[in-house]
């Protein structure tokens, strides 16, 4: 098929050069530090902010009042900050902005600077420090953050000089975006955000150490094009490093040119559509059979931009045993970090991708050209075989997955989708169709419950115009709700869809499938029994403690209610029709449905379960 | 396992020193000796770190270390192609009668004695660790009453420099 003139052709944007030579496009003589941090921030084009005022950061919240550019949503918590910067990120790949003060306020942060460092996500995490002269002393509010977020962060700054805020914050937005992307912190003192300073722009940057590879090498890449040809069996395995490159125009090139069967991993689902031939599914301990299976199978493996993380791979050494592997990723780290590569490949994924197509392309100009006829067949017996799928719940109760399901088919187009983790994350991951790049946002590698309302407030704030549908579990919800009262009063009105089964799902399924079915605190709608003590009137399934539908108007957003097949889709369309205002749909879903397929944890992908029970059977020989 | 000496080159900033031994726990390498100073140049360090590793995991950790924005360049140095230095300053336990017999040792090794009392000699060595180790076994039998040593230096032989390289690329971005 012919190349589009975005797969062949441009390079990512170049940044602009930060070092010395030109000339100050601004100076503002006599400003505060605090100043020069919004005019910095304007400059690098953060036009959203997420964050909460304290003591330490004080300073910078008043020229931010004066802000035209930078818009500052209020949050509840600091940790609906991060995530919903991370939110922010993923939907629009521009670097996320979260604010928070001194000590506790930073220390909030910590949970989604890891999850966006597990994840890399480009953010930039400014919290204001205690006065410079008072670090070190036990001070009020006072915590190491630098120290604290040192093996969370892909960098971090403490700035102590009012000088140094426009190059601090030139740099950090810069590290953030390029080569792996990831968190920054630039920790402020006061003092520092205090003093008079000259604002100048654009500032010196200084990253001597700083050099991230984006050409990947011409040999490697004639290398695995040759492999590519040669192989029976291939597969390319696609990470988020496709998504975060938006290499995704020229992977489908690729893909097409070459006829390899395609799988995304949780992080890349998205970057090839899900509804393409020669998509085989996810892959992991919760992938589909035949996805999983290829990958044992294969003969070859093109990992693009994923990094062969435990949940893809189960129990390492017995993984893909027959693959030879291509490994491009732009973190020279990730490659051999868990599997040896036969080739790696060092590179920007859109660069690889786009030198790829070229190189297949040249051997099939040779005659060289792969022949999977066999593997297809493999692939689509697997496929007939062992499709997802689910049963319906024998009680008349909603079934999670078809309430996933149809909050997909329902959804207007453009829909993203921000997912907690657990149990409705895999189903989300499942029985919604993902056919363009940023329509999916999660906590894959982190795992971090309570992700998705932020996160969801996040991309919603920094794409209006599409809707935005958080597919959140009972116990994610109730970690993080709050900020819904954000978006309510802040004109962000995103849908939430609270599957609820009145449990912790996934650590449910696990004691149902490996202790015993004794369900230790996971139970969420009752507590234990007090002697003497009348238990709370229980609803047909639990308690409605909390009652959903009630908190969700008490927060100024529309509360709905559906526990009932019958009524499923009008409450869904119902949902889709109010967007003036966040909605909360309480789904009660029946509290027995499991996730499959599964590959139980530290045991071989060979052993993946097609459903309870059900190993698939794929004869011996079939890879001979 | 073998002992590998990595020569890394880092800014002059602060906080450096802790990156890179957290770097070291957090991926579960031990590290057997670390001597931090500054360079030629008064704006780059320089670390001499040796690890004992498998060539694999070193790899990793080597490709971890540079993704520190602060570590500018790192070398693994080949014992047969380079210099390595430790120090150590000894007190051993002397009276009369054995003081001149530590004496004898310390000319032996080309080592020097730095303080004298009537109960101890503290004594000034440096060389490769196989040799203080040799001199520090002749000395245990009079009694070691306290040791200090520092972390391996090391540079490479011959007219090259590692240095030269990485100073240019700080001179582009200033």
């Amino acid at each position: 098929m012919p190349m589009t003139e975005q797969a062949t052709g441009a390079h990512h944007p170049q940044p602009r050069t930060r070092s010395g030579g030109q000339r100050p496009t601004a100076v503002e003589t006599d400003v505060t530090g605090a100043q020069s941090l919004i005019r910095s921030l304007e400059e690098v084009g953060a036009d959203t902010v997420f964050g909460i005022p304290g003591g330490a950061i004080l300073p910078a919240y008043d020229p931010m009042m004066d802000s035209s550019k930078v818009r500052h949503v209020l949050v509840r918590h600091e940790q609906g900050a991060g995530h919903a910067a991370t939110g922010y990120a993923q939907a629009t790949g521009k670097v996320g902005v979260c604010i928070a003060t001194s000590g506790p306020g930073a220390t909030n942060l910590v949970t989604p600077i890891a999850d966006a460092h597990m994840d890399s996500v480009p953010m930039v995490a400014i919290t204001g420090q205690v006065a410079s002269a008072a670090i070190g002393t036990d001070a009020f509010q006072e915590a190491d953050i630098c120290g604290i977020t040192m093996p969370i962060t892909k960098h971090n700054f403490l700035v102590t000089d009012p000088a140094e805020i426009p190059r601090t914050i030139a740099e950090a937005f810069h590290i953030a975006a390029s080569g792996r992307p990831g968190p920054v912190l630039v920790d402020i003192a006061k003092d520092a955000l205090q003093k008079k300073t000259t604002f100048s722009w654009p500032p010196q940057t200084d990253l001597p150490g700083y050099r991230p590879v984006t050409k990947p090498h011409a040999k490697q890449i004639r290398e695995a094009a040759k492999l590519i040809t040669g192989a029976k069996r291939p597969v390319l395995y696609v990470g988020g490093g496709v998504m975060k490159a938006r290499a995704t125009a020229e992977l489908k090139v690729l893909a097409e040119l070459t006829g390899a069967p395609v799988t995304t991993t949780l992080m890349a689902l998205g970057s090839f559509p899900d509804s393409h031939p020669q998509h085989v599914g996810m892959p992991g301990m919760h992938g589909s059979v035949t996805a999983v299976t290829a990958l044992q199978k294969a003969d070859l493996i093109v990992a693009l931009g994923a990094r062969f993380d435990d949940r893809v791979t189960g129990k390492l050494d017995s993984f893909a045993p027959y693959a030879k592997i291509v490994h491009a990723d732009i973190d020279p780290a990730e490659i051999g970090k868990n599997r040896a590569a036969d080739v790696p490949i060092v590179g920007d994924a859109r660069e690889v991708i786009a030198d790829l197509v070229v190189a297949v392309q040249a051997e099939h100009d040779e005659g060289r050209t792969g022949d999977y006829r066999d593997w297809w067949d493999s692939l689509n017996r697997w496929r007939e075989t062992y499709p997802l799928g689910y049963d319906q719940p024998e009680d008349g109760s909603l079934s999670p997955q078809q309430v996933i399901e149809r909050i997909g088919e329902l959804a207007p187009e453009n829909t993203v989708y921000a997912a907690g983790v657990g149990q409705h994350q895999m189903w989300a991951a499942h029985y919604i169709g993902y056919e363009k790049p940023a329509t999916w946002l999660n906590s894959g590698g982190a795992g971090t419950m309570g992700y998705a309302v932020p996160a969801a407030m996040g991309a919603k704030a920094g794409r209006p115009d599409a809707t935005v549908w958080a597919i959140d579990g009972d116990g994610c919800f109730q970690m993080t709700n709050q900020e819904l009262v954000t978006c309510a009063l802040n004109n962000i009105p995103v849908k939430i869809a609270i599957i609820n089964n009145g449990a912790l799902g996934m650590v449910r399924q696990w004691q149902t499938l490996f202790y015993n079915q004794r369900y230790s605190n996971t139970v969420l709608h009752s507590g234990p029994a007090v002697a003497g003590a009348e238990p709370p009137q229980e609803a047909p399934r639990g308690t409605r403690v909390p009652d959903f539908v009630k908190l969700a108007e008490a927060m100024g957003c529309v509360g709905l209610r559906c526990e009932d097949p019958d009524q499923l889709d009008a409450v869904i369309e119902k949902a889709n029709a109010i967007n003036d205002r966040p909605v909360v749909v309480d789904f009660i879903v029946h509290e027995d449905a499991m996730v499959w397929p599964m590959v139980a944890a530290g045991t071989s992908n060979d052993e993946v379960m097609a459903a309870r029970g059900v190993r698939p059977d794929f004869g011996d020989n079939e890879e001979d | 396992m073998t002992k590998h000496t990595l020569s890394v080159l880092v800014e002059n900033t602060p906080g450096i020193l802790a990156r890179i031994a957290a770097l070291f726990s957090r991926r579960g390498f031990n590290i057997d000796s670390l001597a931090v100073g500054v360079t030629e140049h008064p704006e780059i360090s320089r670390i001499t770190i040796v690890v004992n590793v498998e060539s694999l995991p070193l790899e990793q950790v080597t490709k971890q270390l540079n993704k520190l924005v602060n570590v500018l360049k790192i070398v693994e140095l080949e014992p047969g192609s380079a210099v390595q230095r430790e120090l150590v300053l000894v007190k051993v336990r002397a009276d009369n009668e054995t003081r001149s017999q530590i004496v004898e040792i310390v000319q032996l090794f080309r080592a020097k004695t730095v303080d004298v009392s009537p109960e101890a000699v503290t004594i000034e060595a440096t060389g490769s660790s196989d040799k203080l180790e040799a001199m520090l076994k002749m000395l245990e039998p009079f009694g070691i009453k306290e040791l200090v040593q520092s972390g391996t230096i090391a540079i490479g032989r011959g007219a090259r420099s590692i240095t030269d390289r990485s100073l240019r690329a700080l001179d582009r971005t200033a």
